[in-house]
């Protein structure tokens, strides 16, 4: 569904993503993760073309980028709240399912079917500059999905929401993906990542680093980690199985936790750093 | 494109139309100032090519409040999309093109500037003004709402913050109000002052709005004049609509 090769874009010196090829199936729930910085919202920017690539290329569902036809494709949830605070509801879906020049009994239908859908018809003749947060992303995946897209990105989805809304927007996630959507999410909560995505891409530096399942990056460490603290910092060790870890975990005087390896582990392994969030 | 175009300024009206009382009541006040201080005050004792001061400097006010409105209607809204709430994003992932955009941010930046000039215009009739409206006269104030609101759209997409918006009203919009023939003609002025004042767009609403409104003449190398600042400044619009993917 899309190809993506040798994307890369430069700003004056600095390379904010270097050479990227990537390609996701039809369907699928890609993660992008990486440190603040990496170059996930650069990459997805060009992907929705509000950003032209420095070089590379770019194919969705069959359309070149700088295509009018990819607009109608892509559906974009963007991290910030870029809702129209001087229109309700209704309205930033009605101004949405005009751009896209829906036809108007279709728009209204649709637009009253997805307010349900985000569980927002009741609010849906209020200002949005009235929502809390998870409304306003809600609002805004509603809208992202107005037009019928075959892709949906999401730019850090569920950034500064508390953990019931954020839960709540997972499963919507999973929804779009069992209706048979293409979902490509970046994110630095990694245990979103563990928990939507069946594929993850590690970027650093504006650079690929590691392309796998969550399992697979996780088993690349080894199945158990054994954790523990020392004077000069914490400390952790992967082993393939369980026995192992335990006997390294009795040779240790300090107190240590044994458990089974997560992204979090892979991820903070292959960048060398700890996750903001 | 006409659709698309339509649907840029249905959002526009859709906001307009929410707060029309208060958008014209604001809008009313600094031109009843202007009235009662230029018209009313000053106005009694000066006499203006046989004329009096008020029916002079009516289409000075006429073509300032436009610039003014149809500026700020555009302008920080604009840029505040841009650079702030990101909405502009909403409009560059839509299948709508640049020039679509601009046009419709554009006319709707003029019909502000419209509706508040028609405004002065029922104000200066109630303050015993006695002025020629006519086709002609319409025209060269869609000209001028359309120069003006074109120009805020390229300083929008040009300025990189809300400070620098301030300015370019201070180091631009400020100078043009006083200047350009608005409350007096600039003929005795020293030259090159002059000459600088007969290049800015305001002069030439400022003159054809007097032209008209005074006489009934057609000042065609004015709205010409008006006309080419149009088509440059929407190129340039488009242009950096275009320009701000990169």
């Amino acid at each position: 569904m899309i190809h993506i090769k040798g994307l890369t874009k430069k700003f004056d010196d600095r390379t904010a993503v270097d050479d990227l090829s990537l390609d996701i199936d039809k369907g699928e729930v890609f993660g992008l993760l990486g440190p603040n910085g990496a170059g996930k919202t650069t990459t997805i920017r060009m992907l929705t073309m509000l950003t032209k690539p420095t070089a590379g290329t770019i194919r969705i569902d069959g359309c070149d980028h700088g295509d009018q036809c990819i607009k109608a494709v892509i559906g974009v949830v963007p991290q910030h709240f870029n809702l129209d605070i001087e229109l309700t509801a209704w309205e930033n879906l009605e101004l949405h399912g005009r751009l896209h020049h829906m036809p108007v009994e279709v728009r209204r239908r649709r637009i009253a079917q997805l307010l349900e859908y985000v569980e927002l018809s009741e609010r849906a003749s209020e200002m949005v500059q009235k929502f809390s947060g998870g409304m306003k992303r809600r609002l805004m995946i509603a809208r992202a999905l107005l037009h019928r897209p075959k892709v949906l990105f999401l730019d850090e989805p569920t950034v500064g929401l508390d953990p019931q809304v954020r839960r709540r927007l997972w499963e919507l996630i999973r929804h779009l993906k069992d209706e048979g959507l293409t979902v490509l999410l970046t994110t630095h909560y990694i245990e979103e990542a563990e928990s939507l995505c069946q594929r993850v891409a590690i970027l650093e530096k504006g650079k690929l680093i590691a392309l796998d399942t969550p399992a697979a990056l996780c088993q690349r460490l080894g199945a158990y980690v054994v954790e523990w603290d020392e004077p000069e910092g914490f400390k952790t060790r992967f082993f393939a199985d369980r026995t192992r870890a335990s006997e390294f975990a009795a040779t240790l005087t300090t107190t240590t936790t044994l458990r089974q390896t997560n992204l979090e582990d892979a991820f903070v392994e292959l960048t060398g750093r700890k996750v903001v969030g | 494109m006409l659709y698309d175009i339509w649907t840029v300024f249905w959002r526009e009206w859709l906001v307009l139309r929410r707060r029309i009382g208060r958008f014209i009541l604001s809008r009313m006040v600094s031109p009843v100032l202007y009235l009662v201080a230029f018209g009313w005050g000053l106005g009694r004792s000066i006499q203006v090519n046989q004329g009096s001061y008020l029916d002079f400097i009516v289409p000075g006010i006429i073509a300032l409040n436009s610039m003014n409105i149809s500026f700020i209607s555009v302008g920080s809204p604009l840029n505040m999309s841009r650079l702030y709430h990101k909405t502009l994003e909403e409009y560059l992932i839509a299948p709508i093109s640049s020039v679509a955009f601009v046009i419709g941010k554009v006319a709707a930046g003029a019909l502000r500037g419209l509706i508040s000039s028609l405004l002065i215009i029922v104000l200066a009739y109630a303050f015993g003004a006695h002025l020629i409206i006519n086709v002609w006269f319409f025209f060269a104030l869609v000209l001028n709402c359309l120069v003006f609101a074109s120009m805020a759209l390229v300083a929008a997409m040009t300025m990189d913050s809300h400070e620098d918006m301030a300015n370019f009203n201070t180091y631009v919009l400020l100078p043009m109000s006083f200047l350009c023939a608005t409350f007096f003609v600039p003929d005795h002025l020293p030259v090159a002052l002059n000459w600088m004042i007969q290049i800015l767009p305001l002069t030439h609403a400022s003159l054809a709005l007097r032209a008209i409104a005074t006489s009934g003449a057609v000042p065609v190398f004015s709205l010409v004049i008006m006309l080419g600042y149009i088509i440059v400044f929407i190129g340039t619009g488009v242009w950096l609509m275009e320009k701000v993917r990169e």
